[in-house]
């Protein structure tokens, strides 16, 4: 069976690339455009990774991040944190949140599937 | 089409969005209103269109929004004031901004000394900020930046349980996941997974730290690894293993053979981000800088904004509740089928007039219901398409000062019912007339900043756009609080022009109107700015090719004032039908001043074949509808028919004659280029009650042609 | 498209009389056949251009056949028949008197078109499938709508 991902980015273009890439991977690919409708998302799929932006709308990634977590279903989900940023204090928040990792925007397509697979066993 | 294609259009689409939405958080800004929600969704729209940027390839665009950026995002932090200097400044940056959108997109050419220009304007905005320049200006190599900054990162333990094991030349490596480490979804097989991917691999796993089972928590990681692997072997690439999970999971690393354990603080600190590095590769400056942009940026000054926007669930400012987002081609197919659904329905209602039924029948009742629900259902679907007219409006700041700044006046533009909502395919064909009348207003209606002194008003000038709904249609607003229009001048360059006669009496109002005469325009009344070499009269003409009307009333010394009135839709049209001959035929109901019946002392021949009617002392030329459209060789007699008194751009006013009037009614526009080719004299086609198509009259063009025709007809008081 | 073409498959034709030649189409143009009702005029069209009618919501051209080849006019009848094609993203309605049979025919039996000096035959005819003693001259339909400018006057 494939692996589900949950995307969530507030950028169309963001989301339309990674389902292309993910998809194009052989994973199904579930998306959300903000942290809210991400945490919503999880009432109604059980990704095997989520993927999350950080600066969006309404909750930001740190928020999606503490949420999964809070989620005794998805305490060890790995997640998977993609921005244009990397500094490391938004590292550090991240990580001290329960992110599993951090790609940089924008990323080659072989370099999320390399962590994602990293990610996932 | 290529999905890399595809996805470019959808983030070009994105980067409209976000451009309006940046030009209108500033304007926000500008007003005042500076929350640091509006802040926050600024810094991300232009955040936004640079990671798209990056991803496309497109470096010039990265290079400048990165500055832009970083300017916002010591705005963001408090390290910068949105005072109103800042924010103008951030409004052109905009500007700049949508120009390397539209040189991606291969609509234009950035000008370069105007963005370098800009870049350093909004570099110094920050530079002077707490010493360490932060700016583009200073180029560096991003490996360092990353593995300076990167504090969080490893701090390794050591455990001296282990001696290397043997003296075999290679790296040995002691990790110890903790319990923290798989809290965050990582795994110590995935990390040994890796691990073996990089070479043979020589695992051991120490087990002595697990307690008894009565001592031992599930949850507790007790294992510790050992992993050896060849010399060969990188040390980036090893370290990189464990970049993010930091401290989770310790890490001891040592190459056997070689000088042993280095301090941690003399090894590059951090584990290199592969991504980052990834990026740093094949990416441009730019976007090393915005790591190290990034890396020195306080986080304890950043988080507060970004917390505050995150929990306070703030609407996006385009005002949101639920939305989806559709194909356009669905809705379009959509209106479609409910165009057609309307024209079965009259089909039906028709025959069934047709075959006796009574009107208290059933069956009629029924098909009155009917009648409702599908123009219900009209309604509804052409609401799904209708958009606010705030796409086009927010173009228009821009414009303004662009404007403004051409011809040195200083201006403020307000703009009211942004959220007025008309149909798609009208938004489209909105933009340029009101570019139009905006410039003119602010060229011709504006006096300069020294008259309007020497007059008593305020320097700046005012323009006011406002869309709102009147009677079914869309009415746009354009008025300024100039001068007015030189009443006059205008008389005297129609008369000059001819264009009206010298003794012509003319109200108010009709002065006003002569602007809109083709010909009235020309160089030496437009400046290259308002013009472009367009007059007045091409605006009105487009408008009335929608089915619009323009009109402009002023007050001298006070200013003056376009509205521009057009229909919610060009899907279906409000029509007068007609007979003509054996033929029905619908003229468009915004055309038509008024209908009339002649009677025979009003009608007049004139020439050898023209004639006219007479309507209230003015003399307007007869046109037989069958004869134009070529249907029958000699005209009906007026008085046996009916007049369509016509308001048409190139002729002016019109008499045009058809056999009978049917009635009024809305019908669906359809196309006569889908499966054929343009007809002269016939603006489209639609289906009527009968199932037969009805082709929909082009009064101009019928106008213009028999105006042509009779060429040596005696010219006609145009503007009577 | 020349008359030359090398065609090898088989195709399926559908044939029509036009007095006493005959004429056929490929069928895969055909998106469908339907019976004659009466057609809106167009102002300043050729007069081969029938008008338009109602294709269930969408305008549809008619094109007389018979007097785009220069054979006279079809005067419609209850035999006669609408056939719907498609040129290009185009729909076109083709007035024909009536519908005589489908017939397949080898790639190898469509001959060029002979030569009679005719711009009319070189322009509409694309080939021509000798069958069973017949001769059925194969429609071109790219150049069958009248040309914007030149014609539409």
């Amino acid at each position: 069976m494939s692996k589900t991902i949950l995307t969530i980015d507030d950028s169309r273009m963001m989301r339309e690339m990674l389902l292309m890439v993910l998809q194009g991977a052989g994973f199904n690919v579930v998306q959300a455009e903000d942290g809210v409708e991400g945490l919503e998302a999880l009432a109604r799929s059980t990704p095997d990774v989520i993927i999350t932006d950080i600066n969006m709308p309404r909750m930001d990634g740190y928020g999606v991040i503490e949420g999964v977590r809070q989620d005794p279903r998805y305490r060890a989900t790995p997640i998977l944190v993609l921005s244009t940023e990397s500094s490391p204090e938004k590292k550090q928040r991240a990580r001290n949140a329960g992110a599993t990792g951090w790609i940089v925007k924008p990323f080659q397509a072989d370099t999320l599937l390399d962590v994602v697979r990293r990610v996932s066993a | 089409m290529d999905p890399m294609d595809a996805i470019k259009q959808t983030y070009f689409q994105e980067c409209d969005e976000l451009l309006a939405s940046l030009e209108e958080g500033l304007l926000s800004l500008e007003a005042g209103e500076a929350d640091s929600d509006t802040i926050n969704a600024v810094f991300r729209a232009v955040h936004s269109v640079k990671g798209g940027a990056g991803a496309f390839g497109f470096q010039a665009m990265v290079g400048f929004a990165h500055v832009f950026e970083t300017t916002l995002d010591a705005m963001r932090s408090g390290k910068l004031d949105p005072d109103p200097e800042v924010v103008k400044l951030m409004l052109r940056a905009a500007d700049v901004l949508a120009d390397h959108v539209a040189a991606a997109k291969g609509e234009g050419t950035v000008d370069e000394a105007r963005g370098h220009a800009m870049a350093d304007e909004l570099a110094a905005l920050v530079a002077p900020e707490g010493g360490a320049p932060r700016t583009s200006a200073t180029p560096a190599s991003p490996a360092h930046d990353e593995d300076g900054g990167d504090e969080w990162g490893f701090k390794p333990l050591k455990f001296g349980d282990d001696e290397p094991a043997a003296a075999s030349a290679g790296w040995r490596l002691v990790m110890r996941p903790t319990k923290a480490m798989y809290a965050k979804g990582h795994d110590a097989l995935l990390f040994l997974r890796e691990l073996s991917r990089l070479g043979p691999t020589a695992t051991t796993l120490d087990t002595s730290w697990l307690p008894n089972l009565e001592g031992l928590d599930p949850e507790e990681s007790y294992c510790t690894w050992t992993v050896e692997l060849p010399a060969e072997t990188p040390e980036v690439a090893i370290r990189d293993i464990f970049d993010f999970v930091g401290d989770d999971c310790p890490i001891e690393l040592t190459l056997s053979g070689a000088n042993v354990v280095e301090p941690p603080a003399a090894t590059p600190a951090a584990p290199i981000d592969i991504d980052a590095l990834l990026n740093s590769v094949r990416t441009p400056t730019a976007e090393r800088e915005a790591l190290e942009g990034g890396a020195e940026k306080p986080a304890a000054a950043a988080t507060p904004a970004a917390d505050k926007g995150a929990s306070k669930n703030v609407p996006a400012p385009a005002g949101a509740g639920a939305t989806i987002r559709v194909d356009l081609e669905r809705v379009d197919r959509m209106i479609d089928l409910v165009g057609e659904l309307v024209i079965n329905q009259a089909m039906l209602q028709q025959r069934v007039m047709e075959s006796g039924a009574a009107r208290s029948s059933t069956i009629a009742m029924g098909l009155d219901e009917l009648e409702q629900l599908t123009r219900e259902i009209q309604d509804s679907v052409m609401a799904i398409r209708a958009q606010p007219v705030k796409s086009v409006f927010q173009r228009m700041p821009r414009l303004v000062r662009e404007a403004a700044g051409a011809t040195g006046k200083q201006v403020r533009l307000v703009m009211e019912g942004e959220g007025t909502e008309v149909d798609k395919t009208v938004i489209e064909r909105l933009s340029d007339p009101i570019t139009h009348m905006l410039r003119n207003a602010i060229d011709h209606g504006l006096e300069s900043t020294e008259e309007r002194v020497a007059s008593g008003k305020q320097e700046e000038g005012t323009v006011r756009l406002a869309a709102l709904h009147r009677s079914g249609r869309i009415v746009i607003e354009v008025s300024d609080d100039g001068k007015g229009i030189n009443r006059p001048k205008v008389r005297e360059i129609a008369v000059k022009k001819g264009l009206i006669a010298p003794d012509a009496s003319l109200t108010d109002e009709e002065i006003d109107n002569l602007i809109f005469l083709p010909g009235f325009s020309t160089a030496t009344t437009i400046s290259n700015l308002s013009g472009r070499g367009v007059g007045m009269d091409v605006v009105k003409r487009s408008i009335q090719a929608l089915g619009g009307r323009i009109t402009i009333s002023s007050i001298p010394g006070k200013g003056s004032t376009f509205t521009l009135s057009l229909p919610l839709t060009l899907a279906v049209l409000d029509g007068m039908v007609v007979s003509v001959g054996e033929q029905t035929l619908v003229a468009p109901l915004t055309t038509i001043i008024e209908t009339l019946r002649p009677k025979p002392e009003e009608v007049r021949r004139l020439g050898p074949r023209g004639a006219v009617l007479a309507v209230r002392g003015s003399h307007v030329p007869l046109i037989d509808i069958g004869v134009a459209l070529g249907q029958r060789s000699e005209p009906i007699d007026p008085t046996q028919g009916v007049v369509l008194l016509v308001e048409s751009e190139v002729g002016g006013r019109a008499a045009l004659v058809a056999d009978e009037i049917q009635g009024q009614r809305q019908v669906v526009i359809k196309s006569l280029e889908a499966n054929f080719q343009r007809v002269e004299g016939v603006a489209a086609a639609t289906i009527l009650g009968d199932g037969r198509v009805a082709l929909i009259l082009d009064v101009d063009a019928v106008v213009e042609k028999m105006f042509s025709d009779r060429r040596d007809a005696a010219p006609l008081a145009k503007a009577s | 498209m020349t008359p030359g073409d090398p065609v090898n498959d088989t195709r399926e034709l559908i044939s029509f009389c036009i007095d006493e030649q005959e004429f056929c189409l490929d069928i895969m143009a055909v998106r469908e056949i339907r019976g004659w009702t009466p057609a809106t005029p167009l102002p300043h069209s050729p007069p081969y251009v029938r008008g338009v009618i109602n294709l269930r919501g969408a305008v549809l051209p008619i094109l007389d056949l018979k007097a785009r080849l220069g054979l006279g006019h079809v005067e419609p009848s209850a035999r006669s028949v609408i056939i719907v094609v498609h040129i290009g993203s185009r729909l076109v309605g083709l007035l024909v008197d009536a519908v005589s049979e489908i017939l397949a025919a080898e790639g190898s039996a469509v001959q060029p078109t002979p030569n009679v000096g005719c711009e009319t035959v070189n322009r509409f005819v694309r080939g021509i499938i000798a069958n069973e003693g017949r001769m059925i001259s194969w429609i071109a339909l790219d150049d069958i709508l009248p040309e914007q400018a030149a014609e539409a006057a």
